[in-house]
């Protein structure tokens, strides 16, 4: 951590930041060659945690509190304790780089700037979980990454941190890059690893599908967030017990929040987890709503996270309530109040935005995306897409509204993957806490069969 | 019982049990039984749509979704909370599990019927019928369709949607014998996956996603392997139909009579559908000792010939170069005189494989009667396909070789040999058409005496002195032994037609025109019959056969699909 760091201009860190994963994100001089990581101390984590026994290093991953940083927030080292000890089957461990969740953009910048943190990581963390094989799965509209990363991986090999007996260890390792073809399911772990099995990425049922058991090639299989996976090296080099001392109990470590909307100035943001509050992010970081606007609603943990209002209150277990400036950006705190920290897509709304448009955008994507393997959420997320429409359209009845929140509440739970929540949170939260505002943009004339205009023109035409 | 109540089902000791509440009553299953097989088998039904038991479950239409709870795990030192039965108290979740793809563990609760059970279930009907065409009168499924009973079991009634709903292709031409509509299609990829796991053809699978989501053959491909018809049988709804059956007939209108295929020696269960003596179609029906649940397409599809013009309707006697139609009484007399005008070693009788056992034992007393050595059946060979047909493609081979003693095909050369050389002067030939069989026409023209019976009329029927119609498969009760070994049973769908005989009548008719002893009246007294003289069938009638059939030989032979199905079965992939 050492040493001063210059930035470009104009792309300096806050100084509330705490810059781990981000440290050569803007670096100036910095480029995504070998030569220059292994200037600034690269691949030493490596070099160290291949003296280590791999249950230390995994027991250092548990101690550090490391939480998945990808969505779920579950512990990483507790995960990879799930491989069952008898197993007598190749482990794979896979990087999942199909950051697609609207509204979170940090993994790009690791991948763009800092591959060879990302393939430091990866290497020791396929030391610890014994996993000689490995796969970077990114998605398809990163195509300068994928570039990037296969560079990274050449350089790696030609320097023996990848491959054979990587530096006289005995220890194999290969990481390949497998690029999706455009679907936000892929994020989904067993989705991802059916469709790096060749097939539609279809997510698996679990039971008994737990990719830690029967994951790829029904291996285990262990999936982590690009930025997880490169905690791993700095948790190797400040070791477990110093890194939790980072962030809050339960929420250590630093991590990136991806700031976009209407604020003065969106963008990414490395801060410890829990040390920095909605508020202080919105005025401090990001300085500030634009001129003369007020806020409106926050969705603090990517689009899937439930919606919090301006105005709400929330009170906590422990006796605290908090308004929303006051709840701190952190796993527990933002579950606490009904929401999530998701992967860190901290999306501001202020009074200008119309939120029958907002939520006809999210479920426009959810519908779009929906993978159509089990029927609620195949069925619901068009269903609601097409409600909303309506309501944007001005052609939905106030009864519309609460059937949108029914069909989201027949989708969440329901589903095989957490897809059905994520396309129903959004639904339902929004419903919930803006149900005058919808039902404003609604006229209770329009009651009955609805008849496309479309559908209309088309039948003119035919009998014309 | 104070404590649970008794299982319903015994399972043998070693096997691990664990007790299960259901509704309420608690019950013991093996361990790993599937949690829905487990509910069936208290009369619990969990509707579904994806889950099939010879097939894997990606548990895809979420119809099975159930109530679940478990004993909380007690905190250390604490006894577990008991129940009024003295079982451990359960803890339901929240959520609702699938039945399909879980499996019952000690001390689990399933509620079939709970609030949460129910609000799934009426959730889930209502998505799958949004974008469904609801076209249900002009739908071949209808009547038999998974949608229609569980949205009248389960289903809201109304309809909340009112938006357009989503277009797809209809009436699409996959393959030769499935049609396909994409928009009835609820997305349960049960044919995916009996294309891919049982087929070993996967040709079928799904472009775009979403509700957008469209069953398809891959580019280049069509579904036209020989068992793609099992596909429509197990599409829940009217997605995939049959090009044979498609609008040919009502569902609720059909009979169905528990019969076998007799296409080759496999004798796949089969349940014919009929109505007013025509046969509109046949299906698979399950038994894991011979087909599973399915059936290749060459055997269901056989029946056509049953409702063909061409049937033999009247028994007829040669009068001069033309057939007359005559009653039965002379047309036996005629053919009684033609063979008795020769001496007994001139006589060859050929018969079919195709017969029934009971035709077969009549067969042999009409042997005797006549005092007839030279007697055979026509062989046909060459069916297998590593699947379910047999390469064996007479139903009867077996019967042939218990009944008549002898080994198919042994004896036919040297019956048409004697035909040409003069030695045999009369022939009666049963269900087989001899210019089919090695004859030549000029051998038959040669003969004083030919008697054939027949279901169709055919060339052979023709230079007859004496034909006599008999009755195809769908219309006669009888018994048949396939490659297997296993004694199983035909059940009269059907009448014949016209004047068309029974054949085990035909042939006992014959015998007492013959002047030989009469005594049986029904088909059940030739199995009685035989039954005392043949060893095999001892104990046995023809009731006792049962609707599975009984194994009374071993033969060695193993049906590729069930080995695999075993095997798969075995690794825990499906139920079975």
């Amino acid at each position: 951590m050492a040493s001063p760091v210059q930035y470009l201009p104009g792309k300096e860190p806050h100084a509330r930041e705490h810059r781990l994963i981000f440290r050569n994100v803007d670096r100036a001089g910095y480029d995504p060659s070998i030569d220059c990581y292994l200037k600034d101390g690269g691949y030493e984590q490596l070099k160290k945690a291949l003296t280590m026994e791999k249950s230390a290093i995994i027991n250092e991953v548990k101690a550090s509190g490391l939480r998945g940083r990808g969505g779920a927030g579950f512990p990483t080292g507790v995960k990879w304790g799930f491989i069952p000890p008898t197993n007598t089957k190749p482990v794979y461990l896979i990087c999942n780089a199909d950051e697609s969740e609207p509204g979170t953009f940090k993994d790009r910048y690791i991948m763009h700037q800092d591959p060879h943190q990302l393939v430091e990581g990866m290497v020791i963390s396929c030391f610890a979980v014994g996993a000689k094989l490995a796969y970077i799965y990114i998605r398809e509209e990163f195509p300068m990454a994928a570039k990037i990363l296969e560079k990274a991986l050449n350089e790696a090999r030609e320097k023996n941190f990848l491959g054979n007996n990587i530096l006289g260890s005995g220890f194999d390792c290969e990481i390949y890059v497998h690029r999706g073809a455009g679907a936000y399911i892929c994020g989904e772990e067993t989705g991802l690893i059916e469709s790096l099995e060749g097939k539609r990425p279809y997510p698996r049922i679990k039971p008994p599908y737990f990719p830690a058991a029967l994951g790829l090639y029904m291996s285990p299989t262990i999936v982590n967030n690009v930025e997880s996976l490169c905690h791993v090296k700095h948790i190797i080099q400040m070791g477990g017990a110093e890194y939790a001392k980072l962030g809050t109990p339960n929420n250590t470590g630093t991590r990136i929040l991806c700031v976009s909307g209407d604020v003065q100035k969106p963008g990414y943001y490395e801060v410890e987890v829990g040390k920095i509050t909605m508020g202080e992010v919105i005025d401090v970081l990001c300085g500030g709503l634009k001129p003369g606007r007020k806020l409106k609603a926050i969705i603090p943990g990517g689009s899937s996270a439930k919606v919090l209002r301006a105005d709400e209150k929330f009170k906590l277990k422990d006796g605290r309530e908090l308004g929303i400036m006051d709840i701190p950006m952190d796993f527990d705190t933002m579950a606490a109040c009904g929401s999530m920290a998701g992967s860190g897509g901290v999306m501001i709304m202020d009074d200008s935005r119309k939120m029958s448009w907002v939520i006809n955008n999210l479920n426009a994507f959810y519908a779009h995306e929906s993978c159509g393997q089990c029927t609620p959420c195949r069925e619901g997320s068009l269903w609601m897409r097409k409600i909303s429409d309506r309501i944007v359209d001005g052609k939905a009845s106030p009864d519309d509204v609460d059937m949108l929140e029914t069909v989201a509440n027949q989708i969440e739970g329901k589903t095989i993957c957490a897809f059905g929540e994520a396309c129903s949170w959004p639904t339902q939260s929004f419903v919930k806490k803006f149900r005058d505002e919808l039902k404003a943009d609604c006229k209770p004339e329009f009651t009955g069969r609805i008849v496309n205009e479309e559908t209309l023109v088309a039948a003119a035409g035919l009998v014309a | 019982m104070s404590a649970p109540a008794a299982s319903t089902q015994t399972a043998p000791p070693p096997v691990d049990m664990v007790n299960v509440q259901i509704d309420g009553v608690w019950h013991k299953f093996p361990k790993g039984t599937r949690m829905i097989e487990a509910c069936k088998q208290v009369q619990a039904e969990v509707p579904h749509y994806c889950y099939h038991p010879k097939l894997t479950s990606p548990g895809n239409c979420r119809m099975c979704l159930v109530e679940m709870g478990m004993p909380p795990r007690p905190a250390p030192g604490q006894e577990p909370e008991k129940d009024e039965h003295g079982m451990p108290k359960i803890s339901w979740m929240p959520r609702a599990v699938i039945a399909c793809a879980n499996t019952v563990s000690e001390g689990m609760g399933i509620r079939t019927n709970s609030m949460l059970t129910q609000e799934c279930r009426k959730g889930v009907m209502e998505f799958l019928l949004i974008n469904h065409p609801l076209d249900c009168p002009i739908c071949d499924q209808a009547g038999e369709c998974r949608l229609q009973e569980f949205s009248v079991e389960h289903g809201k009634g109304e309809s909340r949607f009112r938006e357009d709903k989503v277009k797809k292709p209809k009436n699409v031409d996959i393959g030769p014998r499935v049609r396909l509509d994409d928009e009835r299609c609820i997305m349960c990829s049960r044919c995916i996956r009996f294309t891919a796991e049982i087929a070993d053809d996967p040709v079928l699978g799904f472009t775009e996603r979403g509700s957008y989501t469209t069953l398809a053959v891959h580019p280049g491909k069509r579904l036209e392997n020989n068992y793609s018809l099992n596909t429509v049988d197990i599409c829940p709804v009217g997605a995939l139909t049959s090009n044979d059956f498609r609008f040919q007939m009502r569902v609720w209108f059909l009979n169905e009579t528990k019969s076998i295929c007799t296409k080759c020696g496999r004798g796949c269960n089969t349940e014919i559908g009929s109505r007013e003596n025509t046969v509109y179609r046949q299906t698979p029906r399950d038994n894991n000792d011979v087909n599973s649940s399915w059936m290749c397409d060459q055997g269901r599809n056989d029946f056509h010939f049953v409702n063909s013009e061409y049937r033999l309707t009247d028994p007829m006697v040669k009068v001069g170069a033309k057939h007359e139609a005559t009653m039965w009484k002379k047309a036996l007399a005629a053919a009684a005189a033609g063979l008795k005008s020769v001496k007994a070693d001139e006589i060859a009788i050929v018969a079919s494989a195709r017969m029934t056992n009971e035709e077969l034992f009549m067969v042999r007393s009409l042997a005797k009667t006549l005092g007839v050595t030279q007697i055979d059946v026509v062989p046909r060979t060459g069916g297998a396909d590593n699947y379910l047909r047999a390469d064996d493609l007479n139903p009867n081979s077996n019967g042939v070789r218990k009944i008549l003693g002898i080994e198919p095909g042994a004896k036919l050369q040297s019956i048409i040999d004697g035909v040409r050389g003069g030695s045999i002067k009369a022939v009666l030939a049963l269900g087989e058409n001899l210019l089919k069989s090695g004859f030549e026409k000029a051998d038959l023209q040669k003969l004083s005496c030919l008697v054939s019976s027949h279901i169709l009329a055919n060339a052979s029927a023709d230079l007859s002195h004496v034909v006599l119609p008999g009755s195809s498969y769908a219309e006669k009760r009888g018994s048949m032994i396939n490659v297997t070994g296993r004694l199983q049973r035909l059940n009269r769908a059907i009448n014949s037609p016209g004047n068309a005989h029974d054949t085990w009548e035909i042939i006992r008719d014959l015998i007492v025109a013959c002047g030989g002893s009469n005594g049986l009246h029904a088909v059940e007294d030739v199995f009685k019959l035989m039954a005392s003289e043949i060893s095999i069938f001892e104990g046995l009638t023809l009731s006792r056969i049962g609707d599975l059939g009984v194994q009374v030989m071993e033969t060695n032979e193993k049906i590729p699909l069930l080995e695999r199905e075993k095997e798969r079965k075995a690794k825990g992939m499906i139920v079975g």
